[in-house]
């Protein structure tokens, strides 16, 4: 029913992420890699100012891999908060690269990646 | 940095009506909306996960301040003590709350390139609840702690 205000664009251009690596990392030690999402994650449970429920637009899944090997799959549910932030761990043997996917409601994806040469 | 996205507070007029709005709406939530995770208990959803094997307190942490102010964002880490090994590891962590809309709040699977059964992130509490934490071992084992939290400012209302 609301017309897009002037500020809205396509969704693509609108993801942003903050991926945070530690400085320095070692081979097969543990290093937590941060990662946050700018999303709503609207529950569809939310009145807007005027009496409508805002739709439902989540962010259901996140996978982390190390080259071919998974680091974590993540089911996210409505209960996580607005910018999905998560956090892990990773152990690297060698240098390799880092793959980042979130996926959403209404075909929502999103691809990052990150160089990982551990010393 | 979530302010960016939210920052955007109603207006005390808009305030007001939404007060209402979100009266409405308390009422409308506390019928069994959608069948699956909002009719059940905490403890229906624990036996789900086991099926029906044991669940043992101990071994796995969930950290979160017992206190919490604002419901919208709340900080969790949620850990095992494990080697991480091929063979001694943790498969997955999944965590439940009590009575959010919905029971489900997180869950992870560990992989092979994953160092540490250590997960932090940023959950929504509709009200003061129970939290429980699970971990499934290889070998097998279920392990849960529970834990208890006082929220003063509840999320879902408006924000």
């Amino acid at each position: 029913m609301a017309e897009p205000g002037p500020e809205s664009k396509p969704a693509a251009a609108r993801v942003r992420t903050l991926i945070h690596l530690p400085d320095v990392q070692r081979r097969g030690v543990p290093f937590e890699v941060r990662t946050t999402l700018g999303h709503a994650m609207e529950n569809g449970l939310r009145p807007d100012g005027l009496g409508n429920v805002v739709p439902r637009n989540l962010v259901t899944s996140f996978q982390c891999k190390l080259d071919e090997a998974l680091v974590c799959d993540v089911d996210l549910y409505p209960a996580i908060a607005a910018n999905p932030y998560l956090a892990f761990w990773v152990r690297a043997d060698g240098p390799g690269t880092l793959h980042f996917e979130w996926r959403g409601d209404n075909g929502f994806l999103h691809r990052e990646t990150r160089r990982v040469e551990p010393a | 940095m979530s302010g960016a996205v939210n920052g955007m507070g109603p207006k005390p007029w808009r305030r007001r009506r939404l007060l209402g709005v979100a009266g409405g709406l308390l009422l409308l939530s506390a019928r069994p909306v959608r069948a699956v995770s909002a009719a059940n208990t905490l403890a229906e959803m624990v036996k789900h996960w086991a099926g029906g094997a044991p669940v043992q307190a101990g071994r796995i942490t969930l950290e979160i301040a017992a206190l919490v102010e604002n419901g919208n964002a709340v900080p969790i880490r949620v850990w095992v003590d494990s080697p991480m090994s091929p063979t001694d590891r943790v498969q997955e962590i999944v965590v439940f709350n009590e009575r959010n809309p919905q029971r489900d709040v997180v869950r992870v699977v560990f992989g092979a390139a994953c160092g540490r059964a250590e997960v932090a992130t940023r959950i929504r509490l509709a009200t003061s609840q129970q939290l429980v934490a699970l971990a499934r071992m290889a070998d097998g084992s279920q392990w849960s702690q529970v834990v208890d939290v006082v929220v003063t400012l509840a999320a879902c209302i408006e924000s």
